[in-house]
């Protein structure tokens, strides 16, 4: 019967809208099978982490209310009365930092399974600008319980900002809503998290998955070189998806797991009268550039350190997002310069960030 | 704005410049130019606690201020001469006379401290030293005893022998020395005994500058021991409360028949201890046992008031390892913090009117703790049994979530059967 009623709605649909397209992506598009097909989920990983944070999102906004006098106690609201809302709050705080983990984890291995290049050097470009404006949620998120370590991390990262030359100042009161961390800071970050960035994000992410269905999987070198009847296929649907569901399914029973038995704990309120407590530093993602702006010296010749160090990242991000465009042909040797370098930027990350908590 | 920051420089100089500059000057022109200084520092003979931040010295009076002469003269004959007004050392019951002749009048204080009390020489002379001072004891203390001559600090400057945490050691000095002691019949033991009591250790060992010294209960100038009558008004200026209940129950009244010391008789004098619930009730350590025996109603209401404080406590003792258990389990415990803070205040209250002598009117307050008790206790229980709920509830998830992934699982393996059995 039911088969019979989908089958139904399908044809009106399709007598309307034409769904060969749609059809030919379901039942045409393979997806190759070989040892490092594992790296293919990491994306759906991703992407499904990004619904959870909708969904929880969605729920938090039911109960939270912006505002120095009511953000912390509406949080802690939710947390210790409302049903389950202790769930909602811990899986939106762990899923979120899973979600960043896996964008870092499904980037480099783009990055290492070289899929950027040409045809598909703009699903890079979408791609780091995902991974930014993610950690751009993560950074307005941060303060939103309006907690004493939110704020002073806040404070930190925004005076981070007032380092660059010209626009430093401007931007740094721009993003505070004045010249310290206030109940402005508040409204402006509110409205960062919850209205523009999931408008841009949004924007960005379809323009991503459109590339992606477009352009079909890539195919890793030494898979395009074996012959036809050794290649591999599986059909995106129902096998990719069905994979991808069993992955979703447990990584949603793991952030469960995380929030039940280390939930993210509220702490105390934020005053600005009090000095700020031991152990500021900003959420993980962030740590290595943190570290790497600590350890750098006062003054470089004529320089700040930390202005140098903050143009370094920038200059780095760029040229780490066009990656693709650049013309880096292989050395004589045959030595895989991008690889090296990739695996420098890998450990340097790594290193920075456990440096970044053990100091 | 710019006028503005150049005001509070103004400010900030004419400030400094008064306080640093001008006080360093009058100090130094106070001692430069006074004779007696000059002649008494040559010749070594300045008095052996002499100091130049003497509180006198500080606001320019120097020698002559108190023993008379003229200090701009450099003739020691004539400086020191009658006709110029020199009084020389005052004898030791001159001297009460000799500080009260600024000290009285309000006139000559009001220029230095408007605020200053001018009645400490009439006090004295109402004090047990004072009066045996006026009979020709040469024992007793006077001003200098307790203030020193030459190193005198306000009261509030931890320099002064008279700073709250030295009174007990400035007392002492006289107090503790037994041979003086012996001849007024007193102990010599006092401070012996207060520092071990929980108001010396409050002040000397917790460095507690708002506990009681021996001033605060003996008066300062006007020191005399607390009679009877005044000795439940002396620990009634801290201990409210317990003053009031006292004096309206009935047991004041039998007190006062029996000649005994209000609160003194139950809690002591120097020798304080903190006070704990088996004072009351019929235990080794209970004091109602020392006027009452078993059958008198006395006995009874003993019995029935430490009762009820052993409930609330043994349940306030319960509710708080219930707490414990919940802030281990990491489960939410702001709530039952504040019921048991309240239960708390409530032990505290019942406590307090154990002066009522009422086991009726403690049972009130009691309940009141019992019942903020129990609503913490309900509050743990429901967090614990949330506590488990929730990895219950984790338990059942993760059964359906495995069904879901097996199920998966053996789907995608059927599906790629008989895609290969296609291919075949």
């Amino acid at each position: 019967m039911f088969k019979n009623l989908a089958s139904k709605i399908e044809s009106w649909l399709d007598e309307r809208f034409d769904l060969t397209p749609i059809r030919n992506l379901i039942y045409h598009k393979k997806v190759p099978v070989h040892r490092t097909s594992l790296w293919y989920y990491m994306g759906g990983v991703t992407l499904f982490l990004f619904i959870v944070q909708v969904l929880t999102g969605i729920l938090l906004l039911m109960y939270y209310r912006p505002g120095e006098d009511s953000a912390y106690e509406s949080v802690r609201f939710i947390v210790t009365q409302v049903k389950f809302g202790w769930l909602i709050r811990n899986v939106h705080s762990w899923s979120a930092n899973l979600m960043i983990f896996f964008a870092f984890l499904h980037m480099f291995s783009v990055f290492f399974a070289k899929s950027y290049k040409k045809p598909r050097e703009l699903t890079w470009v979408s791609g780091f600008i995902l991974l930014v404006f993610s950690m751009a949620f993560g950074f307005s998120g941060y303060l939103l319980p309006w907690n004493e370590l939110a704020f002073f991390a806040t404070k930190v990262g925004t005076d981070i900002v007032g380092v660059l030359p010209v626009v430093g100042e401007e931007l740094k009161i721009i993003l505070r809503g004045g010249e310290e961390v206030t109940g402005a800071t508040l409204s402006r970050f509110f409205g960062l998290h919850v209205a523009i960035l999931p408008g841009i994000f949004t924007l960005f992410l379809v323009t991503h998955l459109v590339l992606i269905q477009r352009q079909g999987m890539h195919e890793p070198e030494h898979f395009k070189s074996l012959p036809e009847k050794e290649k591999k296929y599986i059909p995106f649907f129902p096998d990719f998806a069905l994979k991808d569901a069993l992955l979703w399914l447990i990584v949603l029973n793991v952030i469960i797991f995380l929030a039940l038995y280390f939930p993210w704990e509220l702490g105390l309120k934020a005053d600005p009268f009090t000095s700020a407590p031991e152990g500021i530093r900003p959420e993980w993602y962030f740590v290595f550039m943190f570290q790497s702006l600590k350890l750098l010296p006062a003054h470089i010749l004529f320089l700040e350190g930390e202005l140098l160090g903050i143009l370094f990242f920038i200059i780095a991000g760029i040229i780490w997002m066009f990656i693709p465009f650049l013309k880096l042909e292989k050395l004589p040797n045959k030595i895989d310069i991008l690889k090296y370098f990739g695996i420098i930027v890998v450990i340097f990350i790594i290193v920075m960030t456990i440096w970044g908590y053990l100091s | 704005m710019k006028n503005q920051i150049f005001l509070i420089w103004m400010l900030f100089f004419v400030a400094w410049y008064n306080v640093f500059v001008e006080g360093q000057n009058i100090k130094d022109k106070t001692l430069d130019e006074d004779q007696c200084f000059i002649c008494h520092k040559e010749m070594e003979i300045l008095p052996e606690n002499f100091s130049e931040s003497d509180v006198h010295m500080k606001a320019g009076l120097s020698c002559a201020g108190c023993h008379g002469g003229d200090a701009s003269n450099d003739d020691m004959e004539i400086a020191m001469s009658t006709g110029r007004g020199f009084v020389g050392v005052p004898t030791r019951k001159e001297i009460p006379q000799f500080c009260g002749k600024c000290h009285s009048k309000i006139e000559i204080m009001r220029v230095y401290q408007p605020r200053i009390s001018t009645d400490q020489l009439s006090q004295y002379y109402t004090s047990v030293h004072g009066m045996q001072l006026r009979k020709g004891d040469q024992n007793v203390a006077e001003c200098v005893s307790c203030h020193t001559s030459h190193s005198i600090y306000y009261s509030n400057d931890p320099r002064s022998t008279v700073y709250a945490l030295n009174v007990p050691n400035t007392c002492n000095n006289c107090h503790g020395d037994k041979r003086l002691m012996e001849k007024y019949g007193l102990k010599a033991n006092e401070l012996t005994e207060y520092s071990k009591s929980v108001h010396g250790i409050a002040l000397l060992e917790n460095k507690d500058i708002g506990a009681p010294a021996c001033n605060d209960c003996h008066g300062n100038h006007g020191a005399t021991p607390p009679g009877i009558s005044s000795i439940s008004h002396v620990c009634g200026t801290c201990h409210i409360n317990n003053e009031q209940y006292f004096k309206k129950s009935s047991m004041a009244a039998a007190f006062e028949e029996m000649d005994y010391h209000g609160c003194e008789q139950c809690h002591g004098n120097h020798l304080i201890n903190r006070p704990n619930d088996n004072m009351v009730g019929m235990g080794d350590e209970s004091l109602c046992m020392d006027c009452h025996s078993e059958g008198d109603p006395g006995y009874e209401a003993g019995e029935e008031m430490k009762n009820y404080l052993t409930l609330l406590v043994n349940s306030y003792n319960s509710a708080e390892a219930k707490l414990k258990d919940v802030q281990n389990k990491g489960m939410n415990d702001a709530d039952i913090i504040l019921l048991l803070q309240e239960a708390k205040q409530n032990l505290i209250q019942s406590r307090t009117l154990i002066h009522t002598f009422d086991p009726l009117k403690i049972k009130e307050k009691t309940d009141e703790g019992f019942k903020k008790v129990n609503e913490g206790v309900k509050l743990a229980d429901f967090e614990i049994n949330e506590y488990y709920s929730r990895r219950n509830g984790f338990a059942l998830a993760t059964v359906v979530f495995l069904i879901l992934v097996i199920a998966l699982y053996l789907k995608l393996k059927d599906m790629a059967k008989s895609r290969k059995n296609k291919e075949a």
